[in-house]
């Protein structure tokens, strides 16, 4: 198998995609009406400091030559200074990122698992009460925006029963683990910080069930329809009549080819659950980098706008590899395809 | 059963609205999005309170409950919540509109062209840039580009529009590539068609079906993003109605409150809902008429 090679082109081409990003975003955020270093600086920043910053920026010069002069900066670490924490931006974003791995990373589980459990089950009673209730549910959950989502969940979870706590990553009384990967769940474990893990997995529920529900409804809806277009196929009838248990032949015989195509779709859902953390951030006031994106978006503070961006495109451009490795993994056509190249 | 599927498939003949209507989702659809539309140009005869869609204030009114009078409640500022979701309806049909009178040409346009021209520079060029614009979540850059300009809807429909094309591009690319080894394109350009002729008379038709489709979808689609843009300030400013704003507005008097935002937030469920219902049975007609 030439997975390697595979691997290369797919990284290759992602490199390619994120410069082009990078000029795509470095012509937004010179945009901004006017003088970007006054919109930066504000209108009572002094004639001085605006200089500064033009001349910082490279303002005068050319658009071609102020991206040569931020790439270069970028790649020996510079991401600028952020405008509203006052900090090099590169600092802000170690910060804030490991909050929405985090966040991202739980709500991609729940979206997979639950995705997946909800499409078995309508596909293994499928056409029953249990089907035609999915059915709707799924309809009421791909069309319910995430803040609304979150809105609900936190009347009723949050205010109403106050089963879940609603705001950061942890509560006040709880010492957080001492910082290693950044995403406190694990860090509370390698540190056995139980009480930790706990109290940070509860934090994590409301909003990641949040940015989880309508991705969760379109996974089930495809792996439904897969497993029965699979179901139909010989094979299958094959081991249903040696008198195999049904249980076997789902978990067994359906399962893996039936979930290729959800596994594909978890890429795009990745994308929407990605836009939406910069709303759900905010009404939960989570500390991660979606929320310190849009904080930083409504200031105009461009290098930290450009920075974050950047950043969740690399993510964002990770998570596609990792799904298409993955899809590899379980469908060998595809394996075999890029062998014969 | 109401949610039976199967049972659509089998009229073949028959009128389209006869069709359409053998699956009830699809038709509850259609009601919810005509719903929308009608009450959203009707929103002065149709509302109790049509002063309360802009500038008004009357704080002794201000935070009442759900009743009779005021049926979604009252905000802050003593304005009925239900005339102020109606209201907002314009906007969100507005953007909708507009992004894809904007997208749809462009996206279709350069799809056609990158499929007809396979494996030519102008393949590569257009599908490249494509893949840049896909390879950011749309919401984000959409947010990016709304925050450096003005927030206002105009900039907010901009914005969508910028991030929106690539879908239409993708979607046609692929039909395009096709299409161009069938007969009836290969004998056209026998007889000596031109590429526009081509294009957008032999090729174009056989995709409105998928694309009348698309749009259908995305008009949802397109609505909840705005709503999504206007919920953290960067869409239609106040004191107009939109959805979003009056859901954010509305959140920070959660839970005493809960009326202001809940109910602009089920309204953005309603039309994403209605259209993709409708969507869904669009595209059911059409691939009945191919079966």
């Amino acid at each position: 198998m030439n997975f390697s090679r595979f691997l290369a082109r797919r990284l290759g081409y992602s490199i390619f995609v994120l410069i082009g990003l990078s000029i795509v975003v470095f012509i937004i955020a010179r945009m901004v009406p006017g003088d970007p270093a006054r919109a930066a600086l504000g209108p009572r920043a002094s004639q001085e400091a605006v200089d500064k910053l033009r001349d910082k920026l490279h303002l005068d010069e050319s658009l071609v030559v102020q991206y040569a002069y931020w790439i270069k900066s970028v790649f020996q670490g510079d991401l600028g200074e952020s405008l509203l924490t006052r900090r090099p931006v590169i600092e802000d974003i170690k910060e804030f990122l490991p909050a929405t791995l985090e966040l991202a990373l739980f709500s991609g589980l729940f979206m997979a698992f639950f995705g997946i459990l909800l499409g078995i089950l309508s596909a293994r009673h499928s056409n029953t009460w249990i089907d035609n209730l999915i059915r709707i549910f799924a309809y009421i959950g791909i069309a319910t925006p995430a803040f609304v989502v979150a809105i609900i969940l936190l009347l009723v979870f949050g205010m109403y029963y106050q089963v879940f706590p609603t705001i950061g990553r942890l509560s006040q009384w709880v010492d957080a683990p001492t910082k290693i990967t950044g995403l406190i769940t694990l860090d509370s474990l390698l540190t056995g910080n139980l009480t930790a893990f706990f109290d940070a997995l509860k934090h994590l529920m409301l909003p990641a069930f949040s940015l989880a529900l309508g991705g969760m409804f379109q996974e089930a809806r495809i792996t439904r329809s897969s497993m029965l277009e699979n179901s139909k196929k010989d094979y299958v009838s094959a081991a249903r009549s040696y008198g195999i248990p049904e249980r076997t032949v789902i978990f067994k015989y359906l399962f893996k080819p039936s979930i290729i195509p959800t596994v594909s779709i978890l890429g795009l859902d990745f994308a929407s659950l990605m836009g939406n953390a910069f709303l759900v951030e905010l009404l939960f006031n989570w500390p991660g980098i979606s929320r310190y994106g849009i904080n930083v978006m409504l200031r105009k503070d461009v290098d930290a706008i450009i920075a974050v961006i950047m950043v969740l495109g690399i993510v964002f451009t990770l998570i596609n590899i990792i799904v298409d490795i993955i899809v590899a993994y379980l469908d060998p056509r595809i394996r075999l395809v890029e062998r014969g190249d | 059963m109401i949610l039976s599927p199967k049972k659509s498939k089998r009229t073949k003949s028959g009128k389209a609205w006869y069709k359409f209507s053998r699956n009830p989702l699809s038709v509850v659809g259609l009601v919810i999005v005509l719903f929308v539309i009608f009450s959203a140009l009707l929103a002065p005869w149709v509302t109790p309170y049509p002063a309360h869609s802009g500038k008004y204030v009357n704080y002794e009114e201000a935070n009442l409950s759900p009743s009779a009078h005021h049926l979604f409640g009252t905000d802050v500022f003593g304005r009925d919540v239900f005339t102020r979701t109606i209201y907002a309806f314009r906007s969100s049909l507005i953007m909708g509109i507009v992004v894809l009178a904007i997208v749809v040409p462009i996206g279709v346009t350069l799809g056609l062209l990158a499929g007809y021209f396979k494996e030519t520079w102008i393949d590569v060029l257009i599908m490249r840039i494509t893949d840049i614009f896909l390879s950011v979540p749309p919401l984000i850059l959409a947010l990016a580009i709304t925050s450096v300009l003005k927030p206002n809807l105009t900039n907010a429909m901009l914005a969508v529009s910028v991030m929106w094309w690539p879908w239409y591009t993708r979607l046609v690319y692929g039909m395009a590539t096709s299409l161009r080894n069938e007969y009836f394109v290969q004998s056209a350009e026998l007889l000596g068609a031109s590429k526009f002729h081509v294009l957008f008379k032999e090729i174009l038709p056989n995709c409105l079906s998928t694309i009348l489709t698309k749009m259908t979808l995305d008009m949802g689609w397109v609505i909840l993003i705005g709503a999504s843009l206007s919920f953290v300030g960067l869409g239609e400013q106040a004191p107009k109605a939109a959805l979003g704003s009056m859901v954010a507005d509305g959140a920070k008097y959660l839970p005493e409150y809960w009326w202001i935002s809940v109910f602009p937030g089920l309204a953005i469920m309603l039309i994403v809902l209605g259209f993709n219902l409708l969507g869904d049975g669009i595209s059911d007609l059409f691939s009945m008429e191919e079966a």
